[in-house]
């Protein structure tokens, strides 16, 4: 019999089951986390540092989607000390590669676009590192430009957990890492490749997107993907 | 050798100086424009898919964005070899009446419209738009409402006046709404009442400026631009057509796709602006203008009754061949008409509420070429990719650019007829600057290639000594 457990979310009693993170427990509960990296449907690796919370008796600000809840855990979502926190993981998002969106195909369907929004970013207060990446144009369907990619991973797991082919990972280290398909053969390459295009209704920006659109016209179908996992949990 | 250096030019679209050299009497014995900003859009957009080009390389230009989306976008079309839905062109081209109408209305109200109506000599402290709204307060409120109409009709179609993302590799990506039509045919009518009323009031004022029309580019060249198969105006689609000095006929129905066979580009070592030339008379001598002027010059008839009226009228006045670049504010009043009374067609038609309005395709062509006729004249996206679609190469040849050559030896020309000795007189520089006007230039398009034009006139002495400096 799974444990039962009483949290405290911004000051409200909440009823949680152990073993649950406190991302999916506020989530089941509308209470409001940003997060980037973290899919329902996926494991959980918590990269992206915006779902950053404030825990009772801890010193330290700890990820919601990887901390499992416990009995009398108080949370706070957020803060001035929050807010500054998740506004510097985004703009520094910006400033890690060329992230133009007045050109992206996920302009106004972008999840990173649409959270600098939410947290009032205007402008970036890093220097931009402008790397020189590719566009990998191989794929006869999809297009990958590293760009744009903010190495999430949602690609990655979708790809490893739900269609079991793990096309991609991500090879090099620090700000050299880079989205690689089938160890660095091009995408359009990869015999592993299904094709099945769940990679690129994962990705949060416009980094992955179907051929042939323009400017602001791809959207995402994320929510299709998490429900396969639900639906075969279901099974 | 002396040297007068107007930096910058003021009331253009970009950032440019003019150098005027003066020999030791003082008189004018060179000029050079120069085009001072670096863009790099040939150069940039490699690598990426090319159904991406239309948004980026409307991103050269915030006056004229439509142009460069819609030739991007023939390029693209090219590219994936498909004929667009007819209801598709027609939207484009309806999209395009629009701009051209706010555009030319721009370019005269606004930027020209301050020389024209108040005189090139006038004070410069009120030679502006404001100056305009005391002197001739009717004239700027039709200037105003005319843009309005023009940029009204682009979001009305695209959703954004700036950069909008409608227009689209194989077509648009949305219907056009039965009630933004009822709107832009109910407000039609007011739209070609103004440009008529400024026709009027172009025509009677055309004979104070005897001066300006002797010497603003007075001289003759070759013209081109696009033209339908009966060799009437063509704004959105055509083909070439070249005519001479003399206006003979000297290349008919160049397809766009051969345009290089026609058309070459010299690099000038003091400009970031290149300089098209006609290939068979080689750099220099193969000077050309595109333009409303140049238009009106290479074809046989406008198309719309009352464009065609006007047409007659200006070359019962002018002669069939117009070459003093003043006139073209005149061209320009006379195809805003024309950009209303094909928009009426246009609206008019069933077909303008066709649902199918986008092809889909991979790519099937690994060239492609767009041409249309933008406000300030030809305007060609030629763009090559590999197998994937990823841009390997990009060639753009922008209005202002084919001008580059009949702009150089204009300021030439109104600088020795109106510069002369040591000290610039405003009213002189001022010249300099409207024939730059004239052309309506967008230098921020010009330059592209790899920028920045207020403009600057400098005056240096025999020994390249700074004399004098307007700004």
């Amino acid at each position: 019999m799974t444990e039962k457990v009483k949290i405290r979310i911004d000051g409200e009693v909440i009823a949680a089951t152990a073993g649950q993170t406190i991302l999916e427990v506020a989530r089941t509960n509308s209470k409001y986390i940003p997060a980037l990296c973290y899919m329902e449907g996926l494991s959980a690796v918590g990269s992206c540092r915006l779902c950053m919370v404030e825990v009772s008796g801890v010193a330290r600000l700890l990820p919601a989607c990887t901390t499992p809840v416990q009995e009398g855990l108080a949370v706070t979502t957020s803060s001035e000390q929050l807010s500054n926190y998740r506004k510097m993981a985004l703009e520094l998002m910006f400033a890690e590669r060329n992230h133009t969106c007045a050109v992206c195909v996920s302009s106004g369907h972008c999840e990173l676009q649409s959270l600098a929004q939410d947290h009032g970013i205007t402008h970036i207060r890093y220097p931009y590192n402008f790397p020189k990446l590719t566009v990998d144009t191989t794929h006869p369907r999809y297009v990958l430009d590293h760009n744009r990619c903010i190495l999430c991973s949602r690609c990655v797991r979708t790809c490893a957990e739900i269609e079991g082919a793990h096309v991609w990972d991500i090879a090099g280290r620090g700000i050299g890492s880079r989205l690689v398909s089938e160890l660095q053969r091009p995408w359009g390459e990869a015999t592993t490749c299904t094709s099945c295009g769940k990679c690129v209704q994962a990705c949060p920006t416009g980094a992955m997107a179907e051929k042939g659109w323009g400017v602001e016209e791809m959207t995402k179908k994320k929510a299709a993907v998490s429900r396969l996992t639900s639906m075969r949990e279901g099974q | 050798m002396k040297r007068i250096t107007i930096d910058h030019v003021t009331r253009i679209e970009g950032h440019a100086r003019i150098t005027i050299k003066l020999d030791d009497a003082g008189q004018v014995a060179d000029t050079q424009f120069h085009v001072t900003q670096i863009r790099g859009f040939e150069k940039f957009v490699e690598g990426r898919p090319y159904y991406e080009m239309p948004s980026i390389t409307a991103r050269i230009c915030g006056i004229c964005p439509v142009s460069h989306l819609l030739a991007s976008s023939k390029a693209c079309d090219a590219i994936m070899a498909v004929r667009i839905p007819d209801a598709a062109a027609k939207l484009r081209e309806l999209l395009h009446c629009g701009q051209i109408v706010q555009s030319h209305a721009l370019s005269f109200f606004h930027l020209s419209a301050p020389d024209l109506l108040l005189g090139m000599d006038s004070d410069p402290a009120k030679r502006n738009i404001v100056g305009l709204l005391e002197e001739h307060p009717d004239a700027l409120r039709d200037g105003i409402a005319l843009r309005k109409f023009g940029q009204e009709v682009i979001e009305r179609l695209a959703k954004e006046r700036i950069h909008p993302s409608w227009t689209v590799p194989g077509g648009v990506n949305a219907p056009l709404d039965p009630e933004a039509r009822d709107t832009t045919l109910a407000e039609l009518p007011e739209a070609m009442a103004i440009v008529k009323r400024t026709l009027a009031l172009w025509k009677k004022t055309l004979d104070n400026f005897p001066d300006e029309i002797e010497s603003f580019s007075n001289f003759p060249t070759m013209y081109c631009g696009l033209v339908g198969p009966d060799g009437s105006l063509r704004l959105y689609d055509g083909n070439l057509r070249f005519v001479g000095a003399d206006g003979a006929v000297v290349a008919d129905q160049v397809k766009p796709d051969d345009y290089a066979t026609y058309i070459g580009e010299a690099t000038l070592p003091d400009s970031y602006m290149k300089a098209p030339y006609y290939k068979p008379a080689g750099y220099a001598d193969g000077i050309y203008r595109v333009g409303p002027l140049a238009r009106l010059n290479v074809v046989d008839r406008c198309g719309t009754p009352e464009a065609d009226a006007e047409l007659e009228e200006y070359r019962g006045r002018l002669g069939r061949i117009v070459q003093s670049g003043f006139h073209y504010h005149y061209a320009r009043l006379i195809e805003a008409l024309y950009a209303l009374e094909r928009m009426r067609e246009l609206l008019d038609d069933p077909d303008i509420l066709g649902t199918k309005v986008r092809a889909h395709a991979d790519v099937n062509n690994l060239e492609g070429i767009g041409v249309i006729e933008a406000p300030r004249g030809t305007l060609i996206h030629h763009y090559k990719v590999n197998d994937n679609g990823a841009i390997t190469w990009a060639n753009l040849i922008v209005a202002t650019g084919h001008n580059n050559l009949a702009i150089s030896r204009g300021i030439l020309q109104v600088a020795k007829r109106f510069v002369d000795g040591n000290k610039i007189k405003e009213g002189a520089t001022n010249r300099v600057s409207a024939v730059i006007r004239a052309y309506d230039p967008c230098l921020s398009c010009a330059s592209h290639a790899l920028g920045v034009v207020p403009m600057v006139l400098q005056l240096l002495g025999p020994d390249g000594e700074l004399l004098d400096q307007v700004s």
